[in-house]
C-alpha cells in the first residue's frame, strides 16, 4: 500500500515534467523526421515527398553547402582556440591564490554578456574598418581589413567573438585543476620533477575527463551558434554567405521562405552531424582520457 | 636569471591583470562612447570623455516611434519573471521525484531526460512553431512561458544533484513524525535546496533575457517587444546614423545582468562548475 502511495506521488511530482517530454520533445521529435519528408509551408497541409528534401541539400542547394563549410570553418576556428585559451589561464590562474576572485570576475564577464545583442551589435562596429580592432592593430603598423564587410574575414569576427568568451570553460577548468590531490605535486617534486614535467605528466592527464566534457558541450554549442551571424550580418548571412552559420540558414529556410519540410531535415541533417561528431569523441576518448578511478 | 619572489608575482600579476583589462576593453569602450558628445565616438582614443552627457541615452530611449524603450524593459522583465516562477517549480518538483522517491520506470525517465539536454534545440523547433501556430499563440508571450513550466532538464539535473547530498534521516524523521510528499517536499526539501534554487533562478533568467531566437520566431507586434528585439529594431532603423544612440541603449540592455551577476556570484561559479552551462 506504502509502495504504491509512493508510485502515486512520484508521478505526480513528475507530472509537468512528463506532460512537457510528451508535447514538447517526444512528438515534436516524430512530427518533425516526418516533416523532414514533406514539403510543407504552414498554409496548405504537408505533402510528401519522400527523400527530395534530403537530395536537394547535397546538390542543387549550394547555400546550403556553403552554410556546411562555414559552419565547420567557425567550429574548427573557434572550438580549439577558445578550450586552449581558458585551459591556459585556468593553469596560470591557479599558480597565484591572491585575487583569484577579481580575476575569475574580469574573465567570466565576456561569458556572461557575448550571448546577447547589445555585444554583437557592439562587434560589429569594434571589428569594422574604422573600429577599435583596426585602430589598435595600426600602432603596430598594421592596416587591417574591414573584418565584418569582407567575406573573407566575416568568419574570424564571428569566431573571435566566441573565443572571447572562454571565461565560463575556465571556471570549469579551475574547479577541475583544484580536485588534482596535491600530494602528486609534492611527491614529483621530490622526485625532482620540474614545472613543465610536472603539467605534462600530473596535471594534464589528471584534466583529461574536463577536457572531454568541455570539449564536447563547446563544440554542440558551436554548432548550433545563432545570434551573432544574425546581429552581425543582418539576418542575412552575408557578405556572399560568409556567415551564413547552419543556424541561421535553417532559421531563413524555415521562418523567411516558410519552407518548414527543408528546414525539419535540415534539423535532423544537424543532429546527426552533431551526433557523429560526438560519437566520434567518444570513441577516441578510451585512448585519451584518463579516469584516476580505475573505469576505462 | 633570477628574480626574487616579489618581482615574480608582480609580473604574474601585472600580466594576468593586463589581458583581462585588454578582454574587457571593449565593454568599456561601449560604455564610454554611450556617455561621450557624438562628435567624439570616432575620434578620439580617450576612454574618458572631456564632458559627459546622457543625450545618447534619451535620444535612444525615445528613439523608435509610438514606443519607448521602458515598454521592452517592461515586456522583458514580465516574461523572466515568469520564466524564473515557472522553472523553479516545475524543475523541483521533478527533482525531487527523481531524488527522493521510488517509482518503475524511473532510471529509464531520468536517461531519458539527461537525453534531452544533448538534443539540438532545432529538431524539435518546427513542429513546436506549428503547435504552438494551430493553437493560435504565435505572437503572444505564451510560447515563451508555458514551456517553461514544465521544467528544464539542466536544472532537474542539478537541484536532483544537490538533493542528493541532503541526508536521507531528514526524510525518515520527517515522515516518523507523519509528514507527507508534498510536506516533506515544501517543508523540508525546498528549503535545504535553496543554494540550488537560487542558481536555477540565476541562469533562466539570463537565458530568458537574452533569448533572442525564441523571442524572434514568436513576436511580431512591436508593442510586444522585449530588449533583444527592441535593440535589433532600433540598429535596423537608426543604425549607423546614431551610434551614440544604440551604444546607450545597448548598456542598458546587459544592466540586469550585470546586476544579478554580481548580486550572485557565489551561485554562478557553483552553477557553473556542476552543469557547464552558460559557455
Amino acid at each position: 500500500m506504502q509502495k504504491y502511495k509512493a508510485y502515486l506521488a512520484g508521478y505526480m511530482f513528475l507530472l509537468p515534467w512528463l506532460i512537457g517530454f510528451f508535447c514538447l520533445y517526444l512528438s515534436p521529435i516524430v512530427a518533425s523526421l516526418y516533416l523532414s519528408f514533406t514539403n510543407y509551408d504552414l498554409l496548405t497541409s504537408p505533402h510528401w515527398i519522400g527523400l527530395a528534401n534530403y537530395k536537394s541539400m547535397f546538390t542543387d542547394d549550394y547555400r546550403m553547402l556553403d552554410s556546411i563549410k562555414v559552419t565547420f570553418n567557425y567550429v574548427l576556428l573557434s572550438v580549439p582556440f577558445k578550450l586552449a585559451v581558458a585551459l591556459g589561464l585556468a593553469i596560470l590562474l591557479n599558480q597565484g591564490v591572491r585575487f583569484l576572485g577579481l580575476y575569475r570576475t574580469i574573465y567570466y564577464i565576456p561569458s556572461l554578456l557575448g550571448g546577447s545583442v547589445a555585444i554583437s551589435v557592439l562587434w560589429k562596429q569594434v571589428f569594422d574598418k574604422e573600429g577599435i580592432f583596426n585602430a589598435g592593430l595600426r600602432y603596430f603598423g598594421i592596416n587591417g581589413p574591414n573584418w565584418i564587410a569582407d567575406p573573407n574575414y566575416a568568419i574570424y569576427s564571428l569566431a573571435g567573438l566566441s573565443v572571447w568568451q572562454f571565461g565560463a570553460v575556465m571556471i570549469i577548468f579551475l574547479a577541475g585543476i583544484k580536485q588534482i590531490p596535491n600530494d602528486l605535486y609534492e611527491a614529483a617534486t621530490v622526485d625532482g620533477a620540474g614545472v613543465i614535467r610536472k603539467f605534462a605528466r600530473i596535471t594534464l592527464p589528471l584534466l583529461t575527463p574536463v577536457i572531454f566534457f568541455n570539449l564536447t558541450i563547446t563544440l554542440i554549442q558551436a554548432f548550433q551558434t545563432f545570434t551573432k551571424a544574425y546581429i552581425i550580418s543582418n539576418g542575412s548571412g552575408g557578405p556572399i554567405n560568409s556567415t551564413l552559420l547552419y543556424s541561421l540558414y535553417l532559421y531563413i529556410k524555415g521562418f523567411t521562405f516558410l519552407e518548414m519540410g527543408y528546414a525539419s531535415a535540415m534539423a535532423w541533417l544537424l543532429l546527426v552531424i552533431i551526433g557523429a561528431v560526438t560519437g566520434l569523441l567518444f570513441l577516441t576518448s578510451r585512448y585519451w582520457v584518463f579516469y584516476s578511478d580505475g573505469r576505462d | 636569471m633570477t628574480l626574487n619572489k616579489p618581482v615574480k608575482s608582480a609580473i604574474f600579476h601585472a600580466v594576468i591583470l593586463g589581458c583581462g583589462l585588454m578582454m574587457l576593453y571593449p565593454v568599456a569602450w561601449l560604455i564610454s562612447s554611450s556617455l561621450k558628445p557624438s562628435t567624439e565616438i570616432f575620434t578620439t582614443r580617450n576612454l574618458w570623455p572631456s564632458s559627459f552627457t546622457l543625450e545618447h541615452y534619451s535620444n535612444g530611449w525615445f528613439g523608435l516611434r509610438n514606443i519607448q524603450f521602458g515598454r521592452f524593459f517592461l515586456n522583458s522583465m514580465m516574461l523572466c519573471v515568469i520564466a524564473v516562477i515557472g522553472t523553479i517549480a516545475s524543475s523541483s518538483m521533478a527533482a525531487f521525484a527523481f531524488a527522493r522517491i521510488e517509482f518503475p520506470l524511473k532510471k529509464i525517465l531520468f536517461a531519458l531526460m539527461l537525453g534531452t539536454i544533448m538534443l539540438p534545440g532545432h529538431v524539435t523547433l518546427i513542429p513546436q512553431y506549428i503547435m504552438f501556430h494551430k493553437l493560435g499563440w504565435v505572437d503572444t508571450y505564451l510560447p515563451l512561458t508555458v514551456p517553461k513550466f514544465v521544467g528544464d532538464a539542466f536544472f532537474v539535473f542539478l537541484i536532483v544533484q544537490f538533493i542528493r547530498s541532503i541526508p536521507r534521516e531528514l526524510d525518515e524523521s520527517a515522515k516518523i513524525d507523519g509528514c507527507g510528499w508534498l510536506t516533506l517536499y515544501w517543508r523540508v526539501i525546498l528549503p535545504l535546496s535553496l543554494p540550488a534554487l537560487i542558481t536555477t533562478a540565476i541562469f533562466t533568467f539570463m537565458g530568458t533575457w537574452d533569448d533572442f531566437f525564441g523571442q524572434l520566431i514568436y513576436l511580431s507586434d512591436i508593442k510586444k517587444y522585449t530588449v533583444p528585439l527592441g535593440l535589433r529594431l532600433f540598429l535596423d532603423s537608426s543604425g549607423s546614423s546614431n551610434w551614440g544612440a544604440v551604444f546607450a541603449m545597448s548598456v542598458l540592455s546587459i544592466l540586469p545582468s550585470l546586476f544579478i551577476f554580481f548580486a550572485g556570484q557565489k551561485y554562478f561559479t557553483q552553477g557553473i562548475a556542476t552543469t557547464g552551462i552558460k559557455g
